[in-house]
């Protein structure tokens, strides 16, 4: 039983697992400086150079687990985590055997690559504008490319490093996507947690008599805590103390209704599900802002549902995303959403509980249908809006619909829109490769978790989107 | 008069949409939307009694075969 990919994210969670017994227990206020000691004890330093260093970090992954930081950007560098990884970029390694094909050299434009008395290669970095051809025509491999993984995976550019050689966020440009946090190798960069919002909002509905506390999962759920039953996720959740458990599918199939008639009505549209790319819309092609789909997010739609038919309720969204908690702050959205955590949390709360899901009962959840789910995997939201022409007899409209697979495949058809070079009337906008399931806030994030939403979208009771959303009218 | 019928996971398997798109059907039919708000929640928590319905805050368990002679029994005779 694998349940992360990396350590990096197994310390964090050791943290917020901690964090959510000490709040349970009502001892967080008093224990909260023993947490880095309780997570690394003795004197003999496992990541770090010394446990003073590594318990300097905890206390700044504390911080975050509870909520806090430097700033109000759910994305945050832990400065003193941060390694300082080289960014020299393309650079020539030891390998350069010195041949005599000189490829390197042919295929520079700029004329940035020299030989020296051995015909080992060198660039000038100077003239190197880091096109990377170099890299990619030696047969060696003996070229490659030094830039810092959060960089790297940033791809709107959005961290540069400070004059400490620490990765630093620009907070304007961030959208929260995560994928620095899922690839930085030092967990340097983290996000803010709201567990213990989720644990108060628990404790103070005294059994849900108070209020109720919906939990609304994504659809990536099918493809996470899979060691175990999804049932028995269910019943994890509401032995968590969670009144019922809602798919946000159900909230895309809303969405993909109401999206499909607005774009026969519009003419052109972007989506409006991926917070991350709603925001990169807005701050970095502005000029295209108009053409965001009026409608809120599946989470957000299913959230006011809810809310208009139990004013009381407090509603949690649990899923694979990161940026969905800075859209829970919005405007527009805050009045639904109480609180967003990730699959990484859930399992943090259901371990801090000691729930092994896997010795309980499988429990229900069936409220979507399968194109409500399959907006967890890229393709999906232009899969639903097709079926929701189609459903309404809107089908004379003729949809062309560009799925853009990561933010960098979204730029690409923003700028092409912007130059009105874009054959296409709609943009399935997913600042994650692969959508949801690519997340930074999944447990795991593998080959076969498409699969797996495709086939957890297949075993949905209803099999269209009215059929879905018929008993919501 | 309020009616509220269980859409959360449960009821929904055991046939809650076509309990609520019958009585829809059964409120068209006798003229009655001025009187009757149908609205629909997620679990009352009575998952074994689904399909779970209040009328007016009284609980009744309802199936789709059933929905017709409790639609005249409970709601119809009411209003």
């Amino acid at each position: 039983m694998q349940k992360f990919d990396t350590k990096v994210q197994y310390l964090k969670y050791k943290v917020l697992r901690e964090v959510a017994r000490q709040a349970w227990n009502d001892t967080l206020l008093e224990n909260v400086m023993d947490i880095p000691k309780i997570i690394v004890p003795g004197k003999v330093p496992t990541m770090r150079c010394c446990v003073h260093k590594e318990r300097a970090i905890l206390a700044e992954r504390v911080k975050l687990a509870m909520g806090g930081g430097s700033s109000s950007n759910v994305i945050q560098v832990i400065e003193i985590a941060c390694d300082d990884c080289p960014a020299v970029g393309y650079q020539v390694t030891d390998s350069c055997r010195g041949c005599l094909a000189h490829r390197c050299e042919s295929a520079c434009k700029r004329g940035a690559i020299s030989f020296d008395h051995r015909h080992e290669a060198h660039i000038d970095k100077t003239k190197c504008v880091e096109c990377g051809q170099c890299a990619k025509v030696c047969p060696y491999s003996a070229i490659v490319n030094r830039k810092r993984p959060c960089q790297n995976a940033c791809k709107i550019k959005a961290i540069s490093i400070n004059e400490d050689d620490a990765a630093c966020i620009d907070d304007e440009k961030c959208i929260q996507c995560g994928a620095c946090v899922y690839q930085c190798p030092f967990g340097a960069i983290s996000d803010r947690s709201f567990i213990l919002n989720v644990i108060d909002m628990l404790k103070k509905s005294e059994g849900n008599r108070k209020y109720k506390v919906y939990a609304l999962v994504a659809p990536a759920i099918g493809s996470q805590l899979n060691y175990a039953k999804l049932g028995q996720v269910i019943s994890g959740i509401k032995e968590l103390g969670f009144h019922t458990v809602v798919e946000a599918a159900l909230g895309a199939d809303m969405v993909a209704q109401a999206e499909s008639k607005e774009l026969t009505e519009r003419g052109f549209l972007t989506s409006s599900c991926c917070p991350a790319f709603v925001r990169y819309v807005k701050t970095a092609f502005p000029a295209l802002a108009p053409y965001i789909s009026h409608n809120l997010s599946p989470m957000a739609t299913l959230a006011r549902y809810i809310r208009e038919h139990d004013a009381s309720a407090k509603i949690v969204f649990i899923g694979p995303c990161t940026a969905k908690k800075a859209e829970a702050q919005l405007e527009n959205v805050k009045p639904y959403v109480d609180a967003v955590i990730t699959f990484e949390e859930l399992q943090a709360l259901l371990d801090s509980r000691e729930i092994d899901i896997t010795s309980l009962p499988e429990d229900l959840l069936d409220n979507a249908s399968y194109f409500g789910r399959i907006f967890a995997r890229s393709g999906g939201l232009s899969d639903a809006v097709a079926e929701g022409l189609k459903e309404q007899k809107l089908d004379d409209f003729q949809l062309k619909a560009c799925t853009c697979d990561g933010i960098e495949e979204c730029r690409m058809a923003l700028l092409k829109k912007s130059r009105n070079a874009l054959d296409a009337n709609f943009i399935e906008g997913m600042a994650c490769v692969n959508g949801c399931i690519g997340g930074a806030g999944n447990l795991t994030h593998g080959e076969k978790n498409k699969a797996a939403v495709d086939s957890y979208g297949r075993e949905a009771l209803e099999k269209t989107i009215l059929d879905a959303i018929a008993p919501l009218k | 008069m309020k009616v509220t019928v269980c859409i959360g996971s449960s009821c929904h398997i055991k046939g809650s949409r076509h309990v609520v798109e019958q009585l829809q059907d059964l409120i068209a039919r006798d003229n009655l939307s001025d009187k009757i708000e149908l609205g629909g929640t997620f679990c009352m928590g009575k998952c074994q009694q689904g399909v779970c319905v209040t009328v007016d805050g009284e609980f009744f368990s309802v199936s789709p075969e059933t929905v017709g002679t409790f639609f005249e029994k409970e709601i119809k005779a009411r209003v």
